[in-house]
């Protein structure tokens, strides 16, 4: 398996609570690594805080695990002192859209040479449970007890308001991701992938949904792929915009 | 629903409640009643809010409440809300605070009396959850009392103290009341607490002094104040701090009266014609207490200095009450870089400048949650010399 060489097999399991999805985009990213033959050298992660801040060292890659929410100014500084180097970032909803939001929409603005990796639970995880900024209206979490009342963020406005690169997928549909994760990777700019990714433990449990297999099977019906790389992905639909 | 177990109606010993820190903290909280609490989720501070965001979604209380984008924006929302008119709160942790630092000059600046529970956590890089007191630390000099607590009982306590001590006319500052990460936030104990009307009586009804949207008195809040007046108001700003500790040991005897608690600026344990003096902040006062009868029973004249306050800090009282001791051993969970010592022992030092010939040494412990146990606490009373000494690092 080509991918395996971007991994450390040896940190395996990983320290994720059972079911999570945070895994499935690991072996995505290492896959879409090995199938563009990228070098490993020359490869850089950087992350912030959160569940999915720890991907980063299940890579035989150099990271760097910074703070909560600066994972896209870090990035920055590191691409533009090495601009020769592959800079990806992994994020998670908490730390992209909410406490580090200002830095997505400015680096978009820059369209410095970046790959975002966000992978959007919906759901600060790592906490416990409490409502995070793309939770959706009505949805009950720790701290909106009684239903969620802000509306959640649009990750693709922001991107596209400066034009950049945005696809969105699942991780129950991974051949898509995969696509979308190589097509973020040889894209010359900046460029997010957005994964709608499920935390059964600390929010799909509270939701109703009895297991993993069940949140996936949701996002099979209530996500459609979209072919061929559109202007924008309309509410539901899963595919590449550029 | 957890607050059963704590009904209001029941007195006396049904008060008692099995806590831990937080839940503690959460009640304190729920019985103060703000009006106004913004946060953001941060480990090992997150349950605090949490759980009082389900008495705002029960309604037991009557607070707005916002889960604000991040902790800066927390303290910013916190300090409007605050120069509104409200009663208004927060909670947060490590990065959080220093997500707020800015912020928290704002809240000292503006004079809004915001009392603040911190859980005291390490600070990044590298990331570490649990406790040292770098965190609040990092904060000393902002203009905010620190009020510290050895468990999840002072927590709760100091917590009911603080509202009253930070909206006292002579002092409109804020104050954070700190616990130990994990230690005290996550350990369950058993609290004594009060009854809702009787905590509601306590802090009272909030009349602020001056807000925004008093048309009869329209104020503006953080003008431009250059070289005419800023030293000025930076003065004003240190004059409360020196009519703190008459304030706090005024609120802690009429809380005192409550609870048949003592509450002054610091407590002290086999003090009085102690020889060996232990100088420290927080949890570690509960290990000090259970070596220092050990170490009595030997013969060695030991001692227990634990500060509750650490701003204002009572240097005064620390010469009068330890001075006369032969040595003292100050207990730093934090690291100073400065190559001299850590922070807690550069002040106990000062307060003893020209009052004291103790010898001071100077050990800083625990950080990122390292335990000190009976053991190391026995040894860092042998210690001795200049410098700053690692107590229970390896290599």
């Amino acid at each position: 398996m080509p991918a395996r060489k971007y991994l450390r097999p040896e940190r395996l399991p990983t320290y994720w609570c059972p079911g999570c999805g945070d895994g499935l985009v690991v072996k995505e990213l290492a896959g879409a690594f090995g199938d563009l033959g990228m070098d490993a050298s020359n490869t850089v992660l950087v992350s912030g805080i959160g569940c999915a801040a720890r991907a980063p060292g299940y890579f035989l890659l150099e990271s760097v695990h910074g703070l909560h929410g600066r994972a896209v100014p870090i990035a920055e500084g590191i691409k533009t002192a090495r601009p020769e180097l592959n800079v990806v970032i992994f994020s998670g909803d908490g730390d992209l859209l909410g406490i580090g939001c200002n830095h997505l929409v400015h680096a978009s603005r820059r369209d410095t040479d970046l790959t975002v990796v966000l992978i959007d639970n919906q759901i600060y995880g790592m906490t416990g449970g409490q409502k995070s900024p793309t939770t959706a209206l009505g949805v009950k979490t720790l701290t909106s007890p009684d239903g969620n009342t802000d509306r959640p963020v649009d990750c693709q406005a922001l991107v596209k308001a400066h034009g950049s690169f945005y696809a969105r997928a699942t991780t129950f549909h991974l051949p898509l991701l995969g696509k979308a994760l190589r097509a973020a990777l040889t894209h010359r700019g900046f460029a997010v992938v957005d994964v709608r990714s499920q935390c059964p433990v600390n929010f799909g449990k509270r939701l109703g949904f009895k297991n993993a297999y069940e949140m996936l099977m949701h996002f099979k019906k209530a996500y459609r792929p979209v072919a061929g790389e559109v202007d924008r992905l309309g509410p539901g639909e899963i595919g590449i915009t550029r | 629903m957890s607050e059963t177990k704590t009904e209001t109606s029941l007195k006396g010993v049904k008060n008692l409640a099995a806590l831990t820190g937080n839940e503690a903290v959460a009640q304190a909280l729920r019985q103060i009643n703000p009006d106004v609490i913004a946060a953001y989720p941060i480990t090992p501070a997150t349950e605090i809010v949490q759980i009082f965001s389900t008495y705002v979604s029960d309604g037991l209380v009557n607070t707005e409440f916002v889960a604000v984008e991040s902790e800066h924006s927390a303290m910013s929302a916190t300090i409007g809300a605050s120069a509104a008119g409200a009663r208004a709160m927060t909670a947060t942790s490590s990065q959080g605070l220093a997500l707020m630092w800015e912020m928290l000059y704002i809240a000292s600046g503006l004079r809004r009396p915001i009392v603040m529970p911190v859980v005291n956590r390490a600070l990044s890089s590298p990331i570490n959850i649990h406790c040292d007191h770098s965190d609040t630390m990092g904060a000393r000099d902002a203009g905010w009392l620190h009020i510290f607590s050895e468990d999840a009982q002072e927590a709760y306590d100091n917590t009911i103290q603080a509202i009253r001590i930070s909206e006292h006319p002579d002092i409109q500052l804020p104050t954070m009341v700190t616990m130990d990460g994990f230690i005290i936030s996550h350990g369950m104990e058993v609290v004594k607490m009060l009854d809702d009307d009787v905590v509601r009586d306590f802090v009272g009804t909030y009349k602020p002094d001056t807000y925004l949207l008093d048309v009869d008195k329209p104020v503006t809040m953080g003008g431009l104040d250059f070289t005419d007046f800023y030293f000025e108001h930076r003065r004003q700003l240190a004059e409360p701090m020196e009519a703190a500790p008459g304030v706090v040991k005024q609120i802690g005897e009429e809380y005192g009266k409550l609870t048949g608690r003592k509450f002054g600026l610091y407590e002290g344990y086999m003090l009085d014609d102690a020889d060996y003096v232990m100088v420290l902040l927080g949890s570690t006062a509960g290990t000090a207490k259970t070596i220092i009868p050990e170490l009595r029973a030997k013969g060695i004249k030991a001692g227990l200095l634990k500060l509750r306050m650490f701003r204002p800090f009572p240097a005064d009282e620390i010469a009068d009450a330890a001075g006369r001791a032969k040595k003292i051993v100050v207990m730093d969970r934090a690291e100073g870089f400065n190559a001299v010592g850590g922070p807690l022992c550069a002040e106990v030092k000062a307060a003893l400048y020209g009052k004291s010939r103790a010898e001071v040494v100077n050990a800083v412990y625990g950080l990122g949650g390292r335990d000190l146990g009976p053991d190391l606490a026995r040894a860092a009373f042998d210690l001795s010399g200049p410098g700053v000494i690692h107590l229970g690092v390896r290599g």
